[in-house]
């Protein structure tokens, strides 16, 4: 009997059989996640239903030296829950309960499951929310939102999922069941939390999550402007943020973008616009209220030919449409895209995104941009045709082109989505040796077996055995000429 | 009786480490936290950063900052002052360096709006205890790239090597401050208010010492604080007024004295007044400060475990047996990772790690 089979049979007697799958065309269900270019089928795939199963199956798969990968909803967009061929996928989906709300605390306990828009539902009419609000949170686990540390359109004021959560039921890698923090802040000791959040599934499963609730702001104003240029809607936001204001949001589309979006949602942007901006500010009406007034004077400054003021929910939900749906909508205007993710510092913006098109003129790949203007994150739209030869590969080089340029100009290769097995051979681009083999040195505290979620994130294992190497000379990045030694 | 090293620049201090080999160290910044935590089992060197200072960067137009990790983080302050913006942090200790304040994870009222320096420090230079340099995150505040090592070196205590420079992300400086200050008799009914209310305070305060009826103080920053304060002096009823209390963002003990951290949930905070010790902090996070007679430390301990938090002893004059720590297994796992040889600080942190 082979590994797998041995520990399949050992989880059934554990686990009734419909957690436990092996029939290959059902675990080719479960192939990829939201980066659709990677697939790999895994050996087993079992559902737990609580912490405990969660607990065993890893015990299990550590007892037998077996990877395993913990899977949400799917969503994920750089390959995170690919499944291990040799492995099992962990899938968090039975896993649905919202254990506890409690507003006096402004907490709510859920199970990874637990659908991120869920959490605001149960507690809208409260007067609370849950605030990061990635563009699936309507199918999105919080469990993934932990491991991606996933962010939104609203982090730009309200921050990201490693901002929100306050406690965690964590299995680790050696099966152990770990508690840490809850609804009171800054547990004692390492920040534990701080480290496994974003830590994209390499450190264990997340099987409960304790996350802050946010009371909703008293009013929200959202407007929306056409401009010639994307030079212009990145001046206005500077200009906005120069001015000592944080909106809630501040996002930017750009022409390609805004054509896709009117293609598949028809959200009736101004014609002829070559970038559209939306503003959102909220707060206590007072404040709303005079910020608002400050930041149209702003953008007609910087050259807006047309603004449109939200007069109500309907109209705020309708600019977003166009935002919220422009990763699919790309699928109308071109058979094949790849979403990318970088970030550069706000100032940069123009700068960067003549570059992007400097590149796609060259290759004679069109690009489409949309992004969280606020916090400089990036996400272009490789627009390709898969039929055609050498075409993905093209747009594959222009993808990796513009990671190039935001490393080039002091940013990160990924902002939201995450390195998964996508990014992985990008870390050194951003990271020197030592860095990577530092940060593997909290892995090998977690999983010295490396087993959860390998091949992930890091290009380079380290073996976990090794003592880290004493003083090795001169910094790479210094001997590079890239940093210099302070 | 250990040796003082003050390097002046990060490979000079990397140099030391890796050339100590498994000489017990401590580092050091403005001293202003030397009674914090317990004494080390062992030591033989002091590195003092106080000569890795100067704001490197200021990125005004991206709000960010970099800065060597011996720099006071009031010199951090004035530069970016300059430029209308601020690193949204209070340090009860006006001398801290940055370093300090995110080794020993200080925060203070305006926790409640900004977060704590976790939530501000997107990059970090460190030197581990074999010499290495290394780096994790970056200059911008969105990123995910790789492990955030700024969390796990936030509150360490220099156990796991010495943070060298910091990245913060930044915010403007608030155009209007107001602080609207009142003596409440019933805590609870007040907090309740002011959260219902949506005045989007920055900071929520309370000072209960033992036997007197709490004070409130109220902290709104921004273009339309005026109007806010007038709701939240309303909350407060009619002995409000718009002063900063004398006791803002101070510790609650005196130099000598058991000075502990109790967290807990929001709804627990008033209650807290109960265990006959004087607390002050952030009502509006629930996190307090407490100044404890030894005879009421196990008091103080059990009250935080009940309401379903926890407390830590900052600073004694003796040493005091504490709760056990959730993922104590996990955190002496990363400990031995970092620092196998058990060199850096020995003995201060958690567990006695």
């Amino acid at each position: 009997m082979s590994a797998i089979a041995a520990l399949a049979a050992t989880l059934r007697r554990h686990l009734p059989g419909r957690q436990v799958i092996t029939d290959r065309q059902e675990l080719r269900t479960y192939e990829c996640d939201g980066l659709t270019q990677y697939r790999v089928t895994p050996a087993l795939v079992v559902f737990p239903h609580d912490a405990a199963e969660c607990a065993l199956i890893v015990k299990a798969c550590a007892e037998a030296g077996i990877p395993f990968v913990a899977r949400g909803s799917g969503t994920g967009l750089s390959g995170g829950a690919l499944p291990h061929a040799e492995g099992v996928l962990i899938v968090t989906t039975h896993m649905r309960a919202i254990r506890a709300v409690s507003v006096a605390d402004e907490r709510a306990v859920v199970e990874p499951g637990v659908i991120n828009l869920d959490i605001t539902k149960a507690v809208r009419s409260d007067g609370y929310y849950y605030a990061p609000d990635p563009s699936s949170q309507q199918i999105c686990s919080i469990g993934g939102n932990v491991a991606e540390n996933s962010g939104g359109a609203h982090c730009l004021k309200y921050g990201f999922t490693t901002n929100h959560v306050t406690g965690l039921e964590i299995v680790a890698p050696d099966g152990e069941l770990v508690r840490l923090g809850g609804y009171a802040l800054d547990p004692p000791g390492y920040d534990l939390i701080g480290a496994f959040v974003g830590s994209e599934g390499t450190l264990g499963i997340a099987t409960e999550v304790t996350v802050r609730l946010t009371r909703l702001p008293q009013a929200v104003r959202t407007l929306l402007a056409a401009f010639q240029h994307t030079d212009e809607a990145g001046a206005a936001t500077s200009a906005i943020i120069a001015a000592g204001i944080i909106p809630a949001a501040i996002e930017i589309m750009d022409a390609l973008a805004i054509e896709a979006a009117e293609a598949a949602v028809q959200c009736g942007y101004p014609e002829g616009a070559g970038a559209v901006l939306i503003v959102e500010l909220d707060g206590h009406q007072a404040d709303v209220g005079e910020q608002f007034t400050q930041v149209v004077g702003l953008i007609e400054q910087c050259g807006s030919f047309e603004i449109r003021l939200a007069s109500d929910d309907a109209e705020r939900a309708l600019f977003w449409k166009g935002r919220k749906s422009a990763f699919a909508a790309v699928g109308r205007i071109s058979p094949d895209y790849i979403v990318q993710d970088g970030v550069i510092p706000r100032t940069a913006l123009p700068i960067v995104l003549r570059r992007i098109n400097d590149l796609a003129t060259q290759s004679g790949t069109r690009v489409a941009n949309v992004f969280h203007a606020g916090d400089g994150n990036l996400h272009p739209l490789v627009l390709f045709d898969a039929s055609e030869p050498g075409a993905a590969e093209r747009a594959e080089e222009v993808s990796g082109a513009i990671l190039d340029l935001c490393i080039e100009h002091g940013g990160s290769i990924t902002g939201e989505h995450g390195v998964g097995v996508d990014k992985a051979k990008y870390m050194p681009r951003m990271f020197s040796d030592d860095d990577l083999e530092t940060m593997q040195m909290l892995r090998c505290a977690f999983d010295p077996a490396s087993i959860a979620n390998p091949g992930k994130v890091f290009p380079t294992p380290r073996l976990c055995g090794e003592v880290p190497g004493h003083r090795r000379g001169v910094h790479p990045a210094v001997a590079a000429g890239l940093a210099e030694a302070f | 009786m250990a040796d003082l090293v003050t390097p002046e620049t990060e490979n000079e201090a990397a140099s030391l480490l890796a050339q100590t080999g498994s000489a017990a160290v401590a580092f050091k910044g403005a001293g202003t936290k030397a009674d914090w935590g317990r004494p080390p089992n062992r030591l033989d060197l002091i590195v003092r950063t106080t000569k890795l200072t100067g704001v490197i960067d200021h990125a005004a137009g991206d709000m960010v900052a970099v800065v060597r990790a011996g720099t006071p983080l009031a010199q951090l302050q004035q530069v970016l002052a300059a430029n209308g913006q601020q690193l949204a942090i209070d340090s009860p200790a006006a001398e801290a360096t940055v370093g300090g304040v995110v080794a020993a994870n200080v925060s203070g009222p305006r926790r409640l709006a900004y977060g704590t320096i976790r939530d501000l420090l997107i990059g970090v230079t460190i030197v581990r205890a074999d010499g290495v340099i290394a780096r994790a995150g970056g200059r911008v505040v969105k990123n995910v790239a790789g492990y955030d090592l700024g969390k796990l070196f936030t509150g360490s205590f220099g156990t796991l090597g010495l943070i060298t420079e910091c990245v913060f992300r930044l915010h403007p400086l608030p155009g209007t401050s107001i602080t609207v200050t009142a003596p409440v008799d019933d805590p609870a009914q007040v907090l309740t208010a002011i959260r219902h209310a949506q005045l989007t305070p920055s900071a929520v305060e309370i000072d209960m010492p033992s036997g007197v009826p709490a004070t409130l103080a109220i902290l709104l920053e921004g273009g339309a604080a005026a109007a806010r304060a007038e709701v939240a002096a309303r909350l407060l009823g009619p002995d409000a007024v718009q002063a900063v209390p004398p006791w803002w963002n101070s510790y609650p003990w005196t130099a000598g004295g058991i000075g502990m951290k109790v967290c807990v949930p929001l709804s627990a905070v008033p209650a807290l007044s109960t265990v006959g010790v004087h607390l002050r902090g952030s009502a509006g996070t629930g996190v307090l400060y407490a100044s404890v007679p030894p005879e009421r430390v196990a008091q103080v301990r059990d009250a935080a475990r009940k309401a379903g938090g926890h407390s830590t002893v900052i600073t004694s004059p003796q040493l005091i047996d504490e709760d056990p720590v959730p993922g104590i297994n996990i955190m002496r796992r990363i400990k031995n990772q970092f620092d196998p040889s058990g060199r850096l600080a020995p003995g201060t942190f958690v567990a006695g790690i």
